[in-house]
C-alpha cells in the first residue's frame, strides 16, 4: 500500500466515520506490530456478528494480528462463519464461492506477482474446515502440488456451523451432528499429513490458547509462502453452539482437541526462516 | 517473440492493413490472443476447445503472455480467472459445453464481480448421451448470467469478435465479462480465409485504475464493506441491496450497446429486410441460412436474412422494427431447445408468425436444403 493512501480529505474528516478515523491514526499498517501489541493499536476487525464464545471469531482475530505486513495482504475467504465476519474487516477480502478460495488465490496472488514484482503483496486464504476439507478439496490439494505462493489457514471448527451444524470431513468419528444421525462413520480427514505430502513448505496445527504460538506460525506461514510456496495452518476453533458446550468453555475444549501444536518446517523454509528470524 | 508495438485499438480493429491467411477458428483466436496483449491464461482440456488453448501456451513459451498454466478442472480455471481479474490482470480462457456446465457457478459471479473477463465458448453438445459433436444449447443458458454473449459466424467473425470483446469488457461504465460464442467444430476446425492485422501491433495494455470496482491489490482504502453482512440480514436494506445491484449490472449491459456499435457496427446484420419471408439467425445457422436464402431468391422467393451477431445485450428495437414487415420469421438453430425462436418470440407483437426451426442438435449438421424447403413450405402458406 503507498504511503497516505488511507489519509482521509481534511473537507470530508467530519463525516467520515469514528472507525475509521482511528485507524488512520492508530490503525497497523506499515507499523510491524504484532499479536504482543494487542491492545496497543486499532485493531482491523470492527466488531462482529458471530456467536457468543465463538472459537473462530478469537481465532481470526488473533490471525489478522499476526500477519507480517497486513497494509500488503489480501484475504481470500469462502462461505461458512467466516465470510459473515470478514465484511467487517478493514483489509481487502474476497469472498467468492463456497470451495473455490484456492483456485480464487491462484490466480490473485498470480496477478499480484505480475503487477508489482517489487513489492511483496501477501495472499491468505481463511476458510473453515468444510470450505478446505470438503467442497474445496480438490482445489485445496491442487493449489499445494503446484506449489502456489499463498498461505491457506483452516479454522477447525469440526462442523458446518453456519449452516445449523451439520458433519463434516473433519468432524471426528462417532460425532452425531446433523447429517451424521447415527454418528460420523470415518475418522476426521488427516489434513496436516495431507499438506505435508502434497509439499507444503511449512505445515502448523495449534490451538488458540497459545497466541503467541499461533501468532509465530501466522508469521512464519506467511514469510514462507512469499518466498518459497504453499503453506498451512490448522487452527482449532471449537464451536460452542452446535457442539452444546458453554461459550466459556472454548479455550478448554480446544486445549483438549488439540494440546500439542504441530510444526513442520522444510530445510529450505528452515533456512529462509533462520534469515528472517535473525 | 517479435518486438511488438503498441497501437490504438481502433486502428488495430479496422484501420490497419490486414492479410490473408487460411486458419481454422481455434487458430483465429488464439490470434486474436496475441494481439490482446493479455497478462494470465488458465487453460483446461475438452474438445473442441482444446487446440485454441494449446496454441495460446504456445504463444506464452514465445513471450507473448505473461503467465499459463493448465487448472484442474473448469470450475477451477474460471475461479482462477476471477482471482487473476480481480488482481488487476487482463485474462482469457475457453470451454466448451460440459466445461461451460462445470464452471457454471462462475458466470454470474463474474457479471456481479464486475470483472472484464473475456470466455471464448466452442459450443458442442452436452450429456446424456456423450456427445463431442457441434450443437449450442449451452448458449440459451448463457444469455441469463449478465455476461455479454457474441455469436461468431466463422473464424473471421471469431477473431474480431474477441478482440472487441477486450475493448468493449474493459469500459468503465461496462466492466462486464463477455462470451465469445462459436459453434463447435463447424468453427473450430474449418479452415477459412480470415484476414489479419499485423502480429507485431497489439493492444494497449488493461488498466485497472479504471475499474468501477476496487482492484483487491490494497492499493485503494481498505474500508470495512458493511457493519453487519446482508446475508445474515433479513430486511429491505440488504434485499434492496442485491436486488439493485443485479439491476445495475443489466444496466450495464444495455450502457454496452453504444460501444459494440463502436467497434461491432451493429449488432445485426440485415439482407432484404423488406422481404416476405425473414431468416434470422445466428453463428453458422446463420450462413446455411444465407445459401438458402440465395437458392430460394434465385427461384423467386422474397426472402431475407437478419444475422443477430449479438445475444446479449439482445437487439431488442432492431428485432422488433424487422419483424414488422415480413408475413413469416423462420428461426433456424444448432440446438433443440430453440433459445433463439423463443428470444424472439417474446419481443414481437405478433409472434404467430415465427416459424421456430429447422433445428439441428447433438452433432448434425444443417443443410442449407432444409431452410430451403421450410423457405417452401411458409412460401406457399402465405
Amino acid at each position: 500500500m503507498k504511503k497516505g493512501i488511507t489519509t482521509i480529505s481534511p473537507a470530508f474528516e467530519d463525516i467520515m466515520p469514528e472507525e475509521y478515523r482511528q485507524l488512520v491514526a492508530e490503525g497497523p499498517f506499515g507499523k510491524d506490530l504484532g499479536l504482543g501489541d494487542l491492545g496497543t493499536f486499532k485493531e482491523l476487525i470492527e466488531e462482529h456478528p458471530l456467536c457468543a464464545g465463538c472459537g473462530l471469531a478469537l481465532g481470526i482475530r488473533l490471525i489478522i494480528a499476526s500477519l507480517p505486513a497486513p497494509e500488503n495482504t489480501i484475504v481470500v475467504g469462502t462461505t461458512g462463519c467466516s465470510a459473515i465476519l470478514f465484511p467487517q474487516l478493514a483489509m481487502h477480502n474476497i469472498h467468492s464461492l463456497f470451495g473455490n478460495q484456492s483456485a480464487i488465490a491462484t490466480g490473485l496472488s498470480r496477478a499480484l506477482r505480475l503487477r508489482y514484482p517489487d513489492q511483496p503483496k501477501d495472499v491468505v486464504v481463511i476458510a473453515g474446515d468444510g470450505g478446505i476439507g470438503d467442497i474445496g478439496f480438490s482445489f485445496t490439494m491442487q493449489a499445494w502440488f503446484r506449489n502456489e505462493k499463498f498461505t491457506t489457514i483452516m479454522l477447525d471448527n469440526e462442523g458446518y456451523s453456519n449452516t445449523g451444524g451439520q458433519e463434516s470431513g473433519m468432524t471426528r468419528q462417532g460425532i452425531a451432528l446433523n447429517m451424521a444421525p447415527t454418528g460420523k462413520k470415518y475418522p476426521k480427514l488427516p489434513m496436516v499429513e495431507l499438506a505435508k505430502t502434497a509439499g507444503c513448505a511449512y505445515v502448523a496445527a495449534v490451538n488458540p490458547s497459545l497466541a503467541r504460538r499461533l501468532g509465530k506460525m501466522v508469521r512464519r506461514a506467511v514469510l514462507v509462502a512469499r518466498e518459497i510456496g504453499s503453506t498451512y495452518i490448522q487452527v482449532m476453533v471449537p464451536c460452542p453452539t452446535n457442539y452444546k458446550f458453554s461459550p466459556s468453555e472454548t479455550l478448554k475444549q480446544a486445549k483438549a482437541l488439540n494440546p500439542q501444536p504441530i510444526e513442520y518446517i522444510s530445510a529450505e523454509a528452515e533456512q529462509l526462516l533462520k534469515e528472517a528470524e535473525k | 517473440m517479435v518486438e511488438r508495438k503498441i497501437v490504438d485499438p481502433e486502428y488495430l480493429l479496422h484501420k490497419a492493413p490486414r492479410e490473408k491467411k487460411f486458419l481454422i477458428g481455434n487458430e483465429a483466436v488464439a490470434e486474436a490472443v496475441r494481439r490482446a496483449n493479455i497478462d494470465i491464461v488458465v487453460a483446461y482440456p475438452i474438445t473442441p476447445q482444446s487446440e485454441a488453448t494449446h496454441i495460446v501456451g504456445d504463444l506464452y513459451a514465445q513471450g507473448y503472455i505473461k503467465d499459463y498454466y493448465r487448472g484442474e478442472d473448469e470450475f477451477a480455471v474460471m475461479s482462477a480467472i476471477a482471482g487473476a481479474s480481480m488482481g488487476g490482470a487482463r485474462t482469457f480462457t475457453a470451454t466448451s459445453g460440459p466445461g461451460t456446465l462445470r464452471a457454471f457457478e462462475m458466470f454470474p459471479t463474474w457479471a456481479g464481480a464486475r470483472l472484464p473477463v473475456v470466455c471464448a465458448f466452442m459450443c458442442r453438445g452436452v450429456n446424456s448421451p456423450l456427445s463431442i459433436q457441434p450443437d449450442n444449447i449451452e448458449i440459451g443458458w448463457l444469455m441469463d448470467t449478465g455476461m455479454l454473449i457474441f455469436h461468431a459466424e466463422d473464424p473471421q467473425d471469431f477473431f474480431d469478435m474477441t478482440l472487441i470483446a477486450y475493448l468493449v469488457a474493459e469500459q468503465p461504465d461496462v466492466h462486464l465479462p463477455v462470451g465469445v460464442c462459436v459453434d463447435g467444430f463447424f468453427v473450430t476446425h474449418t479452415r477459412e480465409i480470415v484476414e489479419l492485422p499485423p502480429e507485431n501491433e497489439i493492444f494497449p495494455p488493461y488498466n485497472p485504475h479504471l475499474s468501477p470496482v476496487p482492484i483487491m491489490d490494497m492499493e485503494t482504502p481498505p474500508i470495512r464493506q458493511m457493519r453487519d453482512p446482508f446475508v445474515m440480514k433479513s430486511n429491505y436494506i440488504s434485499y434492496n441491496t442485491h436486488a439493485s445491484w443485479q439491476q445495475e449490472v443489466r444496466a450495464a449491459s444495455i450502457r454496452a450497446r453504444k460501444h459494440i456499435t463502436r467497434y461491432l457496427g451493429s449488432a445485426v446484420e440485415v439482407t432484404y429486410p423488406e422481404a416476405n419471408i425473414l431468416l434470422i439467425a445466428s453463428g453458422t445457422a446463420a450462413a446455411q441460412a444465407r445459401v438458402a436464402m440465395e437458392q430460394a431468391r434465385q427461384e423467386g422467393v422474397d426472402v431475407g436474412l437478419v444475422k443477430i451477431k449479438v445475444l446479449r445485450p439482445f437487439p431488442e428495437a432492431e428485432i422488433i422494427e424487422l419483424a414488422q414487415s415480413p408475413e413469416r420469421i423462420i428461426v433456424p438453430e444448432h440446438n433443440i431447445t430453440g433459445w433463439l425462436a423463443r428470444e424472439i418470440k417474446s419481443r414481437i407483437k405478433d409472434s404467430g408468425k415465427v416459424e421456430g426451426g429447422p433445428r439441428v442438435f447433438g452433432g448434425m449438421t444443417m443443410p442449407p436444403k432444409i431452410i430451403f424447403d421450410k423457405i417452401k413450405q411458409n412460401g406457399r402458406m402465405m
